[in-house]
């Protein structure tokens, strides 16, 4: 375990180097860094004085090891327009992001599970080609598009729902949050259902793949045998061995929900980090961009290294497969 | 030995002619396929044939007029023809604009699908077949690829390349070649052991043309179910990035880019110029998606047992 563990771990240091290596490149090899990295309208001056104290006269190599060196003290630049340290920026807008990753992935969870059980239970019958079509359709809406569809009907036509913004927000148990009030929910549930939507689809197509899967294994026979009613064969020792595969797939999704809040916190206009990301590109704040990706990466390699010990820990036979 | 060689393919190679025999019953089969599969070509057709369809020039700003602006679906212009899904901001007509858009949106999905198809296959192939090093250096690379979502990849691209099509298509294919690859890859290494190739092998044949003459056929039919689910990947994925406006530059509107412009005002109940493309675009992928569903389930003996 500890050798697994460890082997993961040296991986996941290679990917965030390989991350450091590629940013790097693209900010100061391929484009110019001095424009990239200097507000546009410095005067030559300023520009002159930043170029010497990012060091652009000296080899590219000494340059990475500054940047590097500068990036693992969490200094990745300051922000043009916030005048703020661009990490900052970040990690005050981060939980924002999560909340709204978690609530999505918890709605896709609870209303997915079920869903591909039904189907999968059934194949081939008219429930079940309803639910399957319901996930493609689920797979091939827009992302953004449903997400204005969303915003049009209960917000403009219906006027159930605010369309824009969070709500007020609260501590619970120290931790800020939208749950702390009515208000605060009701500002969740559009930006919620529209980042849940696609994920949905995915769980439905995965619990029902696995309920296939595993349907006609000798040890739902022996389960059944034993005289356990369907019920309690299929949801405690089916389930139990769907939700290994489950387990991975959505941790691995967590990390493609914050990527995917790009959009839904443009639409809805959420103050999390992908509204950031956006807002900064359009305005050429790029210390900004820089920082985000940096710490997208890392989230995201933390979660896949998470993802793969939990996995090896409910699986044994991944552990031993790969010695 | 020149008589025997068609001979002695023909009695060992699996037969590869009757894959699109297979695809194209198995969606005939399918009612859903089927409807899917004509919408899919009635859309390319309206694509390939856009300008000669389209009632208006949509880029053409003289046959505009700021007076026809935001009219709703089924208003006369003040010409007297029909705005069948109404104008946009300039006076536009969407239905041009929507056919346009399409052209690109087809354009940039199709060709980022093909670019990704032949760098994957090619890599995969090589993977198999040489194995050792250069497959283990291409399936990290795999692996790195697949563990990060794609569309984090696509902004973090643009977010550093900037705008344009040439841009957008390459970060798609950057970030759709290794599917391609590691399917490849996995029907290669089951049909190499196969007797056809040892055949080939012992006939002394070139490695590029046993590779691509004689492995590659065989491993089409995870290639064609792959493909079509990743063109409309690929259209997705484009309309996604242009709609955050890091994608297509306006100058070069597709579907994506039209919903955003509709999207400004659509809260003050213009609907129809972002409803309407969105259609477009859903109904698009959709079918694309039932269709590439399809063949997956005909091509896939594993499914198709079950």
């Amino acid at each position: 375990m500890t050798v697994f563990v460890i082997r993961r771990l040296m991986q996941s240091i290679l990917v965030l180097a390989a991350t450091a290596v590629i940013v790097f490149i693209g900010v100061y090899a391929i484009g110019d860094p001095a424009e990239m990295l200097i507000a546009p309208d410095a005067t030559a001056a300023e520009r002159a004085q930043v170029e010497a104290s990012l060091g652009l006269d000296k080899p590219l190599p000494v340059q990475f090891l500054a940047f590097l060196g500068n990036a693992l003290h969490g200094d990745l630049g300051r922000s043009f327009v916030f005048n703020q340290p661009s990490i900052s920026l970040i990690l005050e807008r981060l939980p924002a992001t999560l909340e709204l990753a978690l609530v999505a992935i918890l709605i896709a969870l609870v209303l997915g599970i079920p869903l591909g059980l039904i189907a999968g239970l059934k194949p081939r019958s008219v429930t079940d080609e309803t639910i399957m079509t319901g996930s493609i359709l689920g797979f091939s809406l827009p992302n953004f598009w449903q997400g204005m569809m969303l915003v049009m009907i209960f917000s403009v036509w219906l006027g159930w729902l605010p369309s824009s913004g969070r709500g007020p927000t609260g501590h619970i148990f120290g931790i800020e949050t939208s749950f702390a009030s009515w208000e605060g929910i009701r500002h969740l549930i559009l930006p919620a259902i529209n980042l849940a939507l696609f994920k949905l689809a995915l769980v439905i197509r995965l619990t029902r793949t696995g309920v296939r899967e595993t349907m006609p294994l000798d040890f739902v026979k022996f389960a059944r045998a034993k005289g356990l009613t369907e019920r309690r064969v299929v949801l405690v020792h089916v389930l139990k061995t769907i939700m290994i595969p489950l387990v991975t797939v959505i941790g691995m999704e967590i990390g493609s929900l914050i990527a995917f809040g790009v959009v839904t916190e443009t639409i809805f206009a959420w103050p999390g980090i992908g509204k950031l990301l956006i807002d900064s590109i359009m305005r050429l704040d790029r210390p900004v961009v820089v920082a985000y990706l940096l710490v997208v990466v890392s989230l995201f390699i933390l979660l896949n290294f998470a993802v793969d010990v939990l996995y090896s820990i409910l699986d044994p036979r991944i552990r031993l497969g790969r010695n | 030995m020149a008589l025997a060689k068609p001979a002695l393919f023909a009695a060992l190679r699996p037969d590869a002619d009757s894959l699109l025999a297979r695809s194209l019953a198995g969606i005939l089969k399918s009612p859903k396929a089927t409807i899917a599969a004509f919408v899919c070509i009635a859309l390319i057709l309206t694509a390939l044939f856009g300008p000669a369809l389209a009632p208006q020039d949509p880029y053409d700003l003289s046959t505009l007029d700021i007076l026809d602006s935001k009219l709703p679906p089924g208003s006369e212009s003040m010409t007297g023809s029909v705005y069948w899904f109404g104008t946009d901001v300039q006076g536009r007509d969407m239905l041009s604009a929507m056919i346009y858009g399409l052209r690109t949106s087809l354009l940039v999905g199709v060709l980022a699908g093909l670019v990704a198809l032949l760098v994957g296959t090619v890599l995969g192939l090589s993977a198999a077949y040489f194995g050792g090093r250069i497959d283990s250096l291409i399936m990290r690379l795999v692996d790195l690829m697949l563990g990060f979502p794609t569309l984090l990849v696509a902004l973090m691209l643009l977010a550093i390349l900037g705008q344009g099509v040439g841009k957008v298509i390459f970060a798609l294919v950057l970030v759709q070649w290794a599917m391609f690859a590691r399917a490849v890859r996995a029907a290669a290494l089951v049909e190499k052991g196969k007797d056809y190739i040892e055949a080939a092998r012992m006939l002394g044949l070139s490695r590029p043309r046993m590779l691509f003459g004689h492995l590659l056929p065989n491993c089409l039919s995870p290639l064609i179910v792959i493909g079509t689910l990743q063109v409309a990947n690929a259209i997705s994925a484009e309309a996604t990035l242009s709609f955050l406006g890091i994608g297509l530059p306006i100058t070069q509107p597709s579907l994506g880019l039209l919903i955003a412009n509709g999207y400004q005002v659509l809260l003050s109940g213009q609907y129809w110029i972002s409803v309407y493309p969105g259609l477009l675009l859903l109904i698009l992928v959709f079918s694309i998606n039932i269709v590439g569903d399809r063949l997956r389930e005909v091509l896939n003996p594993r499914l198709a047992e079950r």
